[in-house]
Formats: C-alpha cells, sequence, structure tokens
C-alpha cells in the first residue's frame, strides 16, 4: 500500500485555497510576484491591483480571507444572464429614478467578508465611468448605486463586481426585512434622546447636588433647573422608555413578571414623583436617575438587538439556492428568462454546471445531479428520463431537459422553509436565569415598599411618600437588569472577535446548560468534499504517474470527482467523453485510458475491489487495470480535538446524517461518536431531535445544508457552520464564521463562564439592595445618595462583565496560532 | 448668577436642536452600517493627494531576498 504523499503547498494569495502543483498563475502585488490558485483568483486579483486598489490586500481582516471569496464567473451564461437586468421589466423591482436621468439600485452583494472588501468595491464601482455614487454596507451587504442611464448599464456595473470575485443581486426587501429596518431606526433614535437628555440633565443634576451641599443656591434658581430637568427628561419618560412599557404591559398580561416591570415602575413612579414635587416646589427631584436609567438600559438592548439581526438578512436566503435565470424552450428557441417567470408545465434545459432552477421532471437525458446541499447525500445521484430533480440541485454533467412540475411555494425547497417556520414557532421558550430572579425580586420590592408604605404612614404621614419613593429608587433594579446584559454582550463581543457569531440572546444561557450536542456529517464534521485518500498502483506505473494521468483526465469534468484531482493537474487530455454514472474516458499523451467504476473501466474479468471503505475509482489503459484510487470524504482537522473536548465538558456527542453510505458510520466511529442516525429526511431529523428534548436534553445542534434547516430550527441551540446556505445560517442562534470546530468547545467554556459573572453580578446587586435597603426605609438617604449608590453599583456590575471580553481570561490554548 | 436664568432654556433649545439633527441624521441612513466606518479611517488612500518628492517608494519592486514588511 503506498500512502499518498502529497507535498506542502502554498496558499493562494488571494482567497487562500492551496496553489495546484505546476500553477503558473502570479500576479504582481507590492512589489512581490503572488502565487494564485487559479486563472479566476488571477484575472480579480489583476483586476484589483491594474485598478490602483492594492491596499486591499493590506486591510483585510487574516481570518476571513481565506472563506467565502468567490471566484470570479465570467462564462458566457452569467454575461447573458447578466444582460437579462437591463431590460426595464426586470429592473422595474428594484431600481428607480433619481432625477436628471440618474438611477438607483440596491443590490446584495455576495462574499463580503470584511471592511477591505467594502472599501475595495466602493472604490471601484466609483471609478466606473457614469456611477456617481456607490455605498456598501458592511452589515447588510447591501450597496447603493446611483448612475446615469445614459454613459452606464447596469449589467455593466454587476460585471464589475463579478471581476472583483463578488457577486451582486438585486435586492428585493420583504416585508420582514422592512420591520427590521424600521426596528432598528427606531431603537438608534430612542438612544440618541436617550443619550442627549441625560448628558443635559446630569449636568444640572451636578449643580443642584453642589448647591445642596454647600447650602448657597438661590431657591429660584433651583426651581428653574427643577423645571429644566423635567424638560429633558420628558422625552425619555415618554419616547424612550416605550418599549419597556409595551414589553412589562405583555408581560403583566400573560401573568408573568420579568424584568421590565420593575423597570417600568421605577422610570414612571420616579418620573411622576418628581414631576409632583418641581410643580409644588417641595420634596426631592430623581430626573437624572430617571434618564441614566433608561439610557443604560437602552445601550444594552441595542447591543443585542444588532447582534440578533447582523445575521437576520432573511431576504436574500432563498436567492443563492435558485439560479437568476433559466432556459427555457419554446418548441426549438431557446430563451433565456428570470427563473422567477417559470411556471409548471415550462420546458427548461440545464446545462452541465448549472443549477435546476424549480422542481420538475427529467424529459430527456441523463446526467448525475448533486443534491449534497438537500439530503446530505455526498455523491452525486444519477437521474435519467421519467425521474424527479428538486431545483436548487447542481446539474453536472450532461444537458438535462425537464418540464417544470412545481415551482414557488408548492416546491421542495418552500416546503423545507414552511417547516422552517413552524419548527421555530413551536420552539420552546428559554427561561432567562435573570427573568426568574427578577419575579422573585419584584415581588419582594413591591412587598418591603408597601409595607415601608403603612410604616411611615401612621409614624410620620407627611414623609411616607417621600421614603416609601426612595425605597423604590434606591432598590430600583437598576444593577440587577444591568447585570445580565452586560455580561452577555461582553461574552457575546468576544466569541464575536474568535471566529462565533451569536445572533440570539439566548444562546449563552443555553450553551452553558447543554446536555447534547448534535451534529451533521456532511460539511460540518467533513470539509463537504472529496479528497484523494489512498492509491494502489496495480501495475508497473507507480502512483505519482497514475495520478497525472488520472487528474489528467478529470481536469476537464465538474463532477465532485474531478475536484479532488483538481490540485494535481499538470496536463490536460484530450477526447475525453462522460459516461454518466460510470466514468470517463479519454487520451493522454498519445494513450487511451479510463477512469472510474470497475465495471465500466474493466468489464471483462474486473477485479476484486479493495476491502476498506471509502469510494474506489479504477484507472486502466487498453491493455490492463493499472491502479487504484480511493477518494473520501475528509474529516476535518480539528474534530477529532474538538469533540474530545466537547466531551470532556461533559456533553453527549451524537450523529444525525442524511447520507444513508456507510461513509456515516466509519466518520463516527473515527471520532468516537457512539449514537448515528444515518439516512434520516429533514423531517426524521426534526422528530428526533423533539423526541431527544422531550426525555430532558438540552441540544446544541450544529449542521450547515438545506437539510439541516428545520433541525437548526428545532433545537433548542443551533450553530451553522460559515460555509453553510444562508437560509440556514439565518435561522441558526449562532453561525461558527471561523469555520472551526474548536470554537465550539470555546464557546461552551465561555457561556460557562458568563453564568458564573452573571451569578455574581446577580448577587452583588442583590446584596447592595439589601444593605441599601433598610436606610432608605429609615428614610436616610437623600435622592443624591441614591443617585450615586445606584450608579456606583452599576459601575461595579458593568467592570465585573468587562472581565469577560479581556483576552487572556478568554483565551485558552487553541489551535490557532499552530495554523497560522 | 442669573445668566443662568438665559442659560438653561439655551441648553434645553441646544438639546432639541441636536436631538432634531440626530434624527435626521438616522433617517438618511447614516446610522446604517456601524462597522465599516471605523475601518475606514485607516485606509491610506490618499496616494494621488502626497507630492512627488515625497512620496515612499513603495511601488518600485522590491528584490525578493529582502523580503521585508514595509507596512
Amino acid at each position: 500500500m503506498t500512502a499518498l504523499q502529497l507535498p506542502a503547498r502554498k496558499p493562494c494569495y488571494h482567497c487562500g485555497l492551496a496553489v495546484p502543483h505546476g500553477s503558473r498563475y502570479t500576479v504582481h502585488i507590492d512589489g512581490h510576484s503572488r502565487e494564485m490558485c487559479c486563472p479566476g483568483c488571477q484575472a480579480v486579483a489583476q483586476t484589483i491591483v491594474d485598478g490602483g486598489l492594492d491596499n486591499f490586500y493590506r486591510h483585510r481582516d487574516g481570518q476571513s480571507a481565506d472563506s467565502e471569496l468567490i471566484r470570479t464567473n465570467s462564462s458566457n451564461r452569467r454575461r447573458q444572464e447578466l444582460e437579462l437586468y437591463d431590460n426595464p421589466d426586470v429592473q422595474g423591482s428594484f431600481v428607480h429614478n433619481a432625477g436628471d436621468s440618474q438611477r438607483e439600485a440596491l443590490l446584495v452583494i455576495e462574499g463580503i467578508t470584511c471592511a477591505a472588501c467594502v472599501w475595495l468595491l466602493e472604490k471601484h464601482l466609483t471609478s466606473q465611468p457614469g456611477v456617481t455614487a456607490a455605498s456598501v454596507n458592511m452589515t447588510t451587504h447591501r450597496a447603493r448605486i446611483r448612475w446615469h442611464s445614459e454613459t452606464a448599464h447596469l449589467s455593466h456595473l454587476l460585471a464589475e463586481i463579478d471581476r472583483l470575485g463578488y457577486q451582486g443581486h438585486p435586492y428585493q426587501p420583504n416585508r420582514e426585512e422592512q420591520l427590521l429596518e424600521q426596528e432598528r431606526k427606531r431603537a438608534v433614535r430612542r438612544l440618541g434622546v436617550a443619550g442627549v437628555c441625560m448628558a443635559q440633565t446630569m449636568m444640572l443634576a451636578a449643580a443642584l447636588y453642589a448647591g445642596e451641599l454647600s447650602h448657597s443656591m438661590d431657591a429660584h434658581i433651583i426651581t428653574l433647573m427643577n423645571w429644566a430637568s423635567m424638560v429633558l427628561a420628558t422625552p425619555v419618560a415618554f419616547y424612550s422608555s416605550m418599549p419597556f412599557y409595551k414589553a412589562a404591559w405583555r408581560d403583566l398580561q400573560t401573568r408573568s413578571l420579568s424584568m421590565d416591570v420593575p423597570v417600568s415602575l421605577a422610570i414612571l413612579l420616579a418620573y411622576f414623583a418628581s414631576v409632583w414635587s418641581t410643580v409644588s416646589g417641595s420634596g426631592d427631584v430623581y430626573f437624572e436617575s430617571v434618564t441614566m436609567f433608561a439610557f443604560f438600559l437602552l445601550v444594552g438592548r441595542f447591543m443585542e438587538m444588532a447582534a440578533r439581526h447582523r445575521t437576520g438578512r432573511a431576504g436574500n436566503a432563498l436567492l443563492d439556492l435558485l439560479p437568476t435565470s433559466a432556459i427555457r424552450l419554446d418548441g426549438d428557441t431557446e430563451t433565456l428568462v428570470p427563473a422567477t417567470q417559470l411556471r409548471t408545465g415550462d420546458r427548461v434545459l440545464v446545462k452541465s454546471g448549472h443549477t435546476i432552477p424549480a422542481d420538475g421532471r427529467v424529459i430527456e437525458g441523463r446526467s448525475s445531479v448533486d443534491e449534497s446541499a438537500l439530503t446530505g447525500e455526498y455523491l452525486p445521484q444519477s437521474r435519467s428520463t421519467g425521474e424527479l430533480v428538486i431545483g436548487g440541485t447542481l446539474n453536472i454533467e450532461h444537458p438535462l431537459q425537464i418540464e417544470v412540475t412545481e415551482t414557488g411555494s408548492e416546491s421542495r425547497l418552500s416546503a423545507i422553509v414552511r417547516m422552517l417556520d413552524r419548527a421555530q414557532a413551536e420552539k420552546p421558550s428559554v427561561a432567562r436565569i435573570a427573568d426568574r430572579v427578577a419575579s422573585q425580586f419584584v415581588a419582594a420590592t413591591l412587598l418591603t415598599a408597601a409595607a415601608v408604605a403603612v410604616f411611615w404612614y401612621f409614624y410620620d404621614p407627611a414623609r411616607a411618600f417621600w421614603v416609601t419613593l426612595s425605597v423604590l429608587v434606591v432598590t430600583c433594579p437598576c444593577a440587577l437588569s444591568l447585570a445580565t446584559p452586560t455580561a452577555l454582550t461582553a461574552a457575546t463581543g468576544t466569541l464575536r472577535q474568535r471566529g462565533m457569531l451569536i445572533s440570539r440572546g439566548h444562546v449563552l444561557e443555553s450553551f452553558a446548560t447543554a446536555t447534547h450536542i448534535v451534529f451533521d456529517k456532511t460539511g460540518t464534521l467533513t470539509e463537504g468534499n472529496l479528497n484523494i485518500e489512498e492509491i494502489r498502483p496495480v501495475s508497473v506505473l507507480d502512483s505519482q504517474t497514475l495520478l497525472s494521468i488520472a487528474a489528467a483526465l478529470e481536469s476537464r469534468s465538474e463532477h465532485p470527482i474531478a475536484r479532488a484531482f483538481r490540485a494535481h493537474a499538470v496536463q490536460a487530455a484530450t477526447d475525453v467523453q462522460v459516461h454518466v454514472g460510470q466514468g470517463l474516458s479519454g487520451t493522454v499523451e498519445g494513450k487511451r485510458y479510463r477512469i472510474g467504476k470497475p465495471g465500466f473501466v474493466w468489464p471483462d474479468d474486473t477485479p476484486k475491489q479493495p476491502e476498506s471503505s471509502g469510494l474506489w475509482l479504477l484507472l486502466a489503459d487498453a491493455e490492463q487495470p493499472l491502479g487504484w484510487f480511493r477518494l473520501d470524504d475528509q474529516i476535518r482537522a480539528e474534530a477529532t480535538t474538538a469533540l474530545a473536548e466537547l466531551r470532556a465538558l461533559g456533553l453527549i456527542p451524537l450523529m444525525l446524517t442524511g447520507d444513508a453510505s456507510d461513509a456515516a458510520q466509519k466518520v463516527a466511529s473515527h471520532l468516537g461518536i457512539d449514537q448515528v442516525f444515518s439516512g434520516m429526511s429533514p423531517e426524521q431529523k426534526l422528530a428526533h431531535l423533539n423526541q431527544l428534548s422531550q426525555q430532558g436534553a438540552e441540544i446544541i445542534m450544529v449542521g450547515d445544508g438545506i437539510n439541516d434547516i428545520p433541525a437548526l430550527a428545532g433545537a433548542r441551540t443551533s450553530v451553522a457552520m460559515a460555509s453553510a446556505t444562508d437560509l440556514a445560517k439565518t435561522n441558526a442562534d449562532a453561525v461558527l464564521i471561523a469555520n472551526d470546530l474548536m470554537r465550539l468547545a470555546d464557546s461552551v467554556r465561555m457561556a460557562r463562564k458568563t453564568r458564573t459573572i452573571i451569578r455574581e453580578n446577580l448577587s452583588w446587586a442583590l446584596l447592595y439592595n439589601l444593605l441599601a435597603l433598610p436606610a432608605a426605609a429609615a428614610g436616610l438617604v437623600p435622592p443624591y445618595w441614591a443617585a450615586i449608590g445606584m450608579s456606583a453599583s452599576s459601575l461595579v456590575v458593568v467592570g465585573n462583565a468587562m472581565r469577560l471580553s479581556r483576552r487572556h481570561v478568554a483565551a485558552q490554548p487553541t489551535n490557532e496560532e499552530a495554523e497560522r | 448668577m442669573d445668566i443662568v436664568i438665559l442659560l438653561i432654556p439655551i441648553a434645553i433649545i441646544l438639546a432639541g436642536f441636536a436631538i432634531w439633527a440626530f434624527f435626521w441624521s438616522v433617517n438618511s441612513g447614516q446610522f446604517d452600517d456601524l462597522d465599516s466606518p471605523a475601518h475606514r479611517i485607516l485606509y491610506d488612500d490618499d496616494d494621488d493627494l502626497i507630492p512627488e518628492d515625497a512620496r515612499q517608494k513603495k511601488d518600485k519592486p522590491a528584490p525578493e531576498s529582502q523580503d521585508q514588511d514595509t507596512r
């Protein structure tokens, strides 16, 4: 047996993939000749350098450099497709007139990974003739382009985006996204108002405190300042704090006490009491406490919301999966139409290498279809006349004519999306620690306040109201309600820097308590593509020669098998014929070879296939079989260590996969996963997860494909891989942007650390309240002491939470350094 | 001290103006992207503004042997 020795390969300077042997693609960047892996990267890099934009390579983030860059796509088909966008009918939905014969379009750009991408796109687009403005939003990946319709064409601009290695699609916002956008803007406005008013009120409060301490301020100036504070605090109380009141009202209707109830109570009581004392000219004012309290809380809520929206780009989720255009056959004529215009019964031609635009039945042709995204099967399935194909899957080898059977909401893809909506609606809500503590705390505070009020009513009725109010303000749950959000925000930020993007608030808490972790196989535990694992020569030729012959034969094919050979191609075969589902034949250096299934390559007297599992290919010339190649989906390099760490943290790993082959069992036994369920449909995956949850398991689901989406939506916590489809990422609670399974263990550790910090914070806040309450109840706390105590306790809580973002606390040894 | 009687209302009016300006900037989309502006100032894209004689010679291909980072 010959183990395959692959020499270490340099990464492509542009995309980070390994540079194949004998690659002659280089670009001169920054004074050095840089190696590129393919002509695509070379073209993109050359465009960037020629445009004088080579700063891009200096500024981009190291982490994202290799993950998502799409290689340029300059095919004829793409050009024709882009020309569709010059058609006014097609433009109607996303382009509008901006006056002076200018037009403006909103695009979604795929492939943006860092701020350097944004810079590159903006620079390059603005330098195009006819373009008057181009701005790209890094958070939403949206570009707004304005151009003169006489001097520039949209198709040209889209082609330029393509040339940089990104892909632009028209952006058609759906209703949900518009709502998100509005929610975001409202939140920013509320925060801004609270900030401006807080600063002003604080300034006045400082003067008031100073005056009170020195007893030298005139009464009429105090009155003026109180009135001014009231004017400034009013927008905070009635505009900025609205979300708290609404949430509190909802809680009261559902008879649960969350943090919003005491927050609203404290804001409203303190505000109205201060108004009353300002108007009547007696008593204390708490306007600065009201504004500060509201501002801090709004900052926390805003951070949470920003993290949630980061992945919430639902509108373009289906965009990646279905192609933008399709070739419709009307009689014998071929017309390129937008895929959305296809109707049931249309005949469509799907060329090799293209995505099938709708569900349909094959009426002519025979080819293999890559369905891995929808079913998890990592090998393409052979499809011939009469068989059904699914929209969104990839036709690999031969042209297929299909008759459309379902489009739009009836298609298989939409059915999966619907299942996802249902799973999400049925997802059990997670009771958060803060809310549990809050409801007890709220009850206790209200009872104490009532008791204090009753006592003072009999003891000294004149002061009863003010003492009761100071009890409410002193115990005002500021520290308590900041305890959780600050810790979560700090932890979320730290994890994001380290490659784990968290988009739902409950993730850290559920990570800390999880008992099971469920993995998908293809693309999650494995790389998701085939690799040459082993070569066994059976003739005089050595493995290196066999490899170069095989690579030459496979160099023309788009099949996933061929991709494994691509890195080794040094020459190309001529006269290559593809035999669907069987193999290839072709001529290399004047000799005829066949590669593929043993029964096809050497039909008479087929040699015996070696025992070990995997996909075996046979190579033969006209006289004899030459050697075997074993291909397999490679297990991720870090998977073994990551699983060992997760087990050490007390999590039980499981594997649910759509792949029905014995590869599942093999991967599982290699990684030491005992519970494996293979050949599962999306429905079965979801059902299995629900069954596990009913037995009391708390599950983290990690997946990437369309077939995982319902399971991702139904699991308590879900994590999508960076390479996952947008739809999966949008619906997952977290995205592993570093594409490194080690981050899962890090995140679990971080989550547990966060839980400890939250508990510390809550204990501190309760302790402070226990100390302050008797003093307030005894009537010993003047308003400025109440405010100082509140601020101090909040600062302690925030400071404690910030410990989570210190690097050396979080930094456990990872393989990040080793990789670099 | 009576000057504060004038100054405080002015402060309130200025705060009102600040809020109005803030609303305007939110509505015109200036707060849509909070991530990339932080990075943008770091990009030196002022090459063409630097006078010819003051430029650093970074475009000149350095010999491969002196492969050092000049950033």
